[in-house]
């Protein structure tokens, strides 16, 4: 079955069964690696992208159910005001072990600082419980968002 | 900086280029460049050599025409920082700027990229690679730039010692010249190698000791890090697979008629004990996996259950066994002692769940195997491809990645033979990728441990006499024969043996008992994930009988170890030991010296009345000697403690009817950011040989824990995983 979706702003036309997770269109057949598989059940967070900004876990979202919506990846978060700014306070605040579990926390994080400026602490969990990390990136994890607030903030 | 996959340079993996006696060896690269390469052959005598620690590892400079500095890098990257501090140690020498270092994974190859501290394997693990590679590394760093400062001084005919290298150039401070080290390397690789170069004073490291960021993380920003479950060959197919739900089955009857009906699917694979499903994507894949209908020969293990296992090694230890250890006289202390204390400790056979889940892509052909993989033993992965194919070892092309989480797991190369075992049947390339149930259910566990312990302390409470026996599993009697002897093995007993504390009276035995059927692996922290645990909370056990605080009890027993008292000190300086806490909230220690590093943490722990332990704040202090990058070690504690408190609170693979019980990140459960303490790590400044630093923070923190909780709650866990309900607080 033939479906057209949009992944960072293009369109691709995948011949694959509707209910296929989204993931395994993205990894495997369009080739994006950057989006990690963990758990294929949604307890780990690793395959996050967003559709229309919300974070999503693709490994549990059929690739019928995307329609018009934008898919965006870790590929293309850089793009995004907010996106570019986890991405600095992850590297400034080096964040990164071995780096599977990052392009979806990166993306889970991106999504809370867009659609919420300044986080507290529980707002940082409430968003991220759902990422394992399993090298134990969390304290920087934490301090990274806290970080990216910040900037966010002063640029008003 | 190249991470993805590379293809070994040809002359660079010949063993036959090199040195028969080791040590530094230069030659001219391809395309006009030096070529610096240490070597040692491990191929006789190895493991004697290896433990007398008195040669290098290996590792290759090239200076190409152009300047670039390339870095084969013996060791690889899982997270621990390797592909940072390894540079640091060349660059520092070699006066170059981190970023002028280019990084290629090393090829298989045992002869040239051997580690001397795991008996020339080449392997990344026991947290060896900087300690390994601490003096080698400076030294050919150092050779290479002495070289180069010679090929500059016989151009300009001057005395080498009135240059200088500064930023990939060597200068002529009194006329003012310079020379790019690329203009330098072709002459450089005919200089004569200098017998003995000088390395840095500590005083002079521009990098060595600075927080230099890690090479690693751009590409692990923006998704386009390559690890090995992202290879992608023209062509590749992706694979899925069921292996025997009880270890040592065999598969009987397999209806595949669903499966191949499924959109995608184009292949069934059958094994001997495993059926694979081979389909364009990995959707397809899964879909067909679930609609095969498979029945299994369940072999010898059916019945198996955990508490057998349990029972098998209580039984073991009512026997003596062979003695790892024995100062003074034991038994003589024991009937002379005031008070005598008694203990049984048990831990869990645990999962790695590395966040990459397991995976191996392969391509067989007429007469040749490509290999796509992240594995932390490289040359043991080209000789299982080679065994399941038999082709001859040149035949077998490996191409390294970077590791999505090593943890020990990948030190194993079962994923690899079975990969290699479906793409037999496949024509193409083909990707196995495991599902996270498979993961879990067909690891090679820590090894689950039965310990008794017991001490006889004096009229002060003081211990006099100190017995530990325990059995379980030795895994290094498979993964290296050669280093099990007389019953024993330096890794199992690792962390029970040589304490910090001066003991007058002490005996540790270990027997070995393999459980029947249950593959046991190496697993970050190794011996002392267990040991620690045992000594540390025993210890603390003791301070208890003697009604002594947990602090002052284990400080006057480490005269002898005036590093490991000084990091016990400042830790509970650091986290305020002594100062009150609320109800139900508690402090709790451990010091130990494992991986040659002096560690002490104090966990702050609170447990809820229904028995909920939550690990707010972690202090550590260490002394790993020399620090090479101290952002990287923080990072490496920051990550173990998380590693150990998932252990300490959650990690349990049980077995019932001989099958793993876990299955995902729902039943084998992780610790959240939610959940996760802050933790304060404190640097001892040292001058000491850097000891490892990717393990000690797990062991440290188990029994850290434990103790926290007895201040908390009065209770003594002497099993891990914590049990909430003996936590409950009575109504
Ligand atoms: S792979 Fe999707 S949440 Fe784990
Ligand atoms: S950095 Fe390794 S799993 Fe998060």
């Amino acid at each position: 079955m033939a479906l057209t979706i949009k992944v960072n702003g293009q369109n691709h036309s995948v011949d694959v069964d509707g209910d296929t997770p989204l993931l395994w269109v993205l990894r495997d057949v369009l080739g994006m690696t950057g989006t990690k598989f963990g758990c294929g059940m949604a307890l780990c967070g690793a395959c996050t992208v967003h559709i229309d900004g919300v974070a999503t876990r693709s490994c549990v979202t059929p690739v019928d159910s995307v329609g018009e919506s934008q898919i965006t990846t870790i590929e293309a978060i850089g793009a995004t005001k907010a996106g570019a700014k986890i991405q600095k306070a992850w590297l400034d605040n080096e964040v990164v072990q071995c780096g599977y579990c990052q392009s979806g926390q990166i993306m889970s994080a991106s999504a809370l600082l867009a659609s919420n400026p300044h986080p507290t602490d529980s707002d940082i969990d409430d968003a991220m419980f759902g990422n394992i990390c399993r090298c134990g990136t969390y304290v920087r994890i934490r301090e990274a968002i806290k970080k990216a607030a910040q900037s966010a903030g002063q640029e008003g | 900086m190249i991470l993805g996959h590379l293809t070994p340079r040809p002359g660079q993996s010949d063993p036959n280029t090199l040195s028969r006696r080791g040590f530094l060896q230069a030659g001219a690269a391809a395309g006009g460049g030096l070529m610096l390469s240490l070597s040692w052959p491990f191929a006789d005598g190895e493991a004697d050599a290896a433990a007398a620690g008195a040669f290098a590892p290996n590792a290759f400079i090239r200076i190409e025409g152009d300047g670039q500095i390339v870095l084969t890098m013996p060791y690889v990257e899982m997270g621990q920082g390797d592909y940072t501090a390894i540079p640091m140690l060349i660059a520092e020498e070699l006066e170059v700027g981190l970023d002028q270092v280019r990084l290629e994974h090393a090829p298989p190859n045992e002869k040239l990229y051997g580690n001397p501290l795991i008996a020339g394997v080449q392997a990344t693990g026991g947290s060896t690679a900087i300690p390994a590679a601490w003096e080698p590394m400076r030294r050919a760093g150092a050779t290479a730039r002495a070289m180069l400062m010679s090929a500059a001084a016989s151009r300009w005919n001057v005395d080498p010692e009135s240059c200088r290298a500064n930023g990939g150039e060597v200068l002529h401070a009194p006329t003012g010249r310079r020379l790019k080290y690329g203009e330098l390397a072709a002459d450089a690789a005919s200089m004569p190698v200098p017998a003995s170069v000088v390395l840095k004073r500590s005083e002079a490291f521009n990098l060595i000791g600075t927080p230099a960021k890690r090479l690693d993380s751009p590409v692990k920003v923006n998704g386009s890090a390559v690890y090995g479950i992202d290879a992608r060959p023209p062509g590749v197919k992706i694979a899925t697979l069921a292996q025997s739900p009880v270890f040592g089955g065999r598969v009987k009857n397999v209806d595949d008629t669903a499966a191949k009906a499924v959109n995608g699917v184009r292949q069934i694979v059958r094994l001997d004990d495993a059926v694979a499903v081979v389909a364009d994507h990995m959707g397809a894949a899964k879909k067909g996996l679930a609609a095969l209908t498979i029945e299994w020969d369940q072999g010898p293990h059916a019945q198996l259950t955990t508490d057998e296992i349990a029972r098998g090694l209580e039984k073991a230890t009512l026997n003596p066994g062979p003695v790892a250890q024995n100062i003074g006289n034991v038994e003589k202390a024991m009937a002379n002692a005031a008070t005598r204390v008694e203990a049984i400790y048990q831990v869990p056979f645990l999962a790695h769940a590395t966040m990459e889940p397991m995976n191996c892509t392969v391509d067989v052909r007429q007469d040749s195997c490509e290999v796509w993989v992240g594995s932390q033993v490289l040359a043991r992965a080209q000789a299982a491809a080679a065994k399941v194919t038999g082709l001859p070892l040149e035949k077998v092309v490996v191409h390294n990645h970077l590791i999505g989480g090593g943890f020990g797991r990948r030190l194993e190369v079962d994923g690899v033979a079975r990969a290699v075992e479906i793409a037999k049947h496949v024509e193409g390339p083909v990707k196995v990728v495991w599902t996270r149930e498979e993961d879990i259910q067909h690891d090679m566990y820590r090894p689950y441990f039965f310990d008794r312990m017991s001490a006889g302390l004096d009229e002060k409470g003081m211990p006099v006499a100190w017995s530990h026996r325990f059995a379980g599993s030795s895994i290094l009697a498979r993964f290296l024969p050669r280093a099990f002897k007389h019953g024993l093995d330096p890794d199992t007993t690792d962390g029970a043996i040589d304490l910090a504390y001066a003991l007058p009276n002490m005996r540790v035995e270990y027997l070995r008992v393999e459980p029947p059927g249950i593959p046991t692996a190496f697993w970050r922290s190794v011996g002392p994930s267990h040991n620690v645990f045992v000594t540390e909370s025993f210890i603390d056990e003791l301070a208890a009988a003697a009604k002594q605080d947990a602090v002052a009890y284990r400080r006057a027993l480490l005269d002898k170890s005036p590093r490991a008292k000084a990091v016990l000190e400042l830790a509970a300086e650091k986290a305020g030991w002594g100062q009150p806490l609320p109800e139900r909230a508690g402090r709790g220690v451990s010091v130990q010296f494992v991986f040659g590093t002096n560690m002490a943490q104090v966990a702050e722990v609170e447990v809820s009345k229904d028995g909920a332990v939550r690990v707010r704040r972690v202090v550590c202090a260490v002394d790993c000697g020399v620090v090479v990058n101290p952002d990287i070690v923080r990072a490496q504690v920051e990550g173990a403690v998380i590693f150990g408190i998932t252990a300490a609170l959650y990690g349990e693979i049980t077995l019932k009817d001989g099958r793993v019980e876990q299955a995902n990140f729902d039943t084998y459960q992780m610790l959240r950011i939610s959940e996760a303490p802050a933790i304060e790590v404190h640097i001892v400044q040292s001058s000491e040989p850097p000891g490892g630093m990717g393990e000690p923070g797990t062991s440290a923190i188990v029994p850290a824990v434990a103790n926290a909780i007895f201040a908390a709650t009065g209770k003594r866990l002497r099993k891990m995983p914590v049990d909430a309900s003996a936590l409950k607080q009575p109504a």
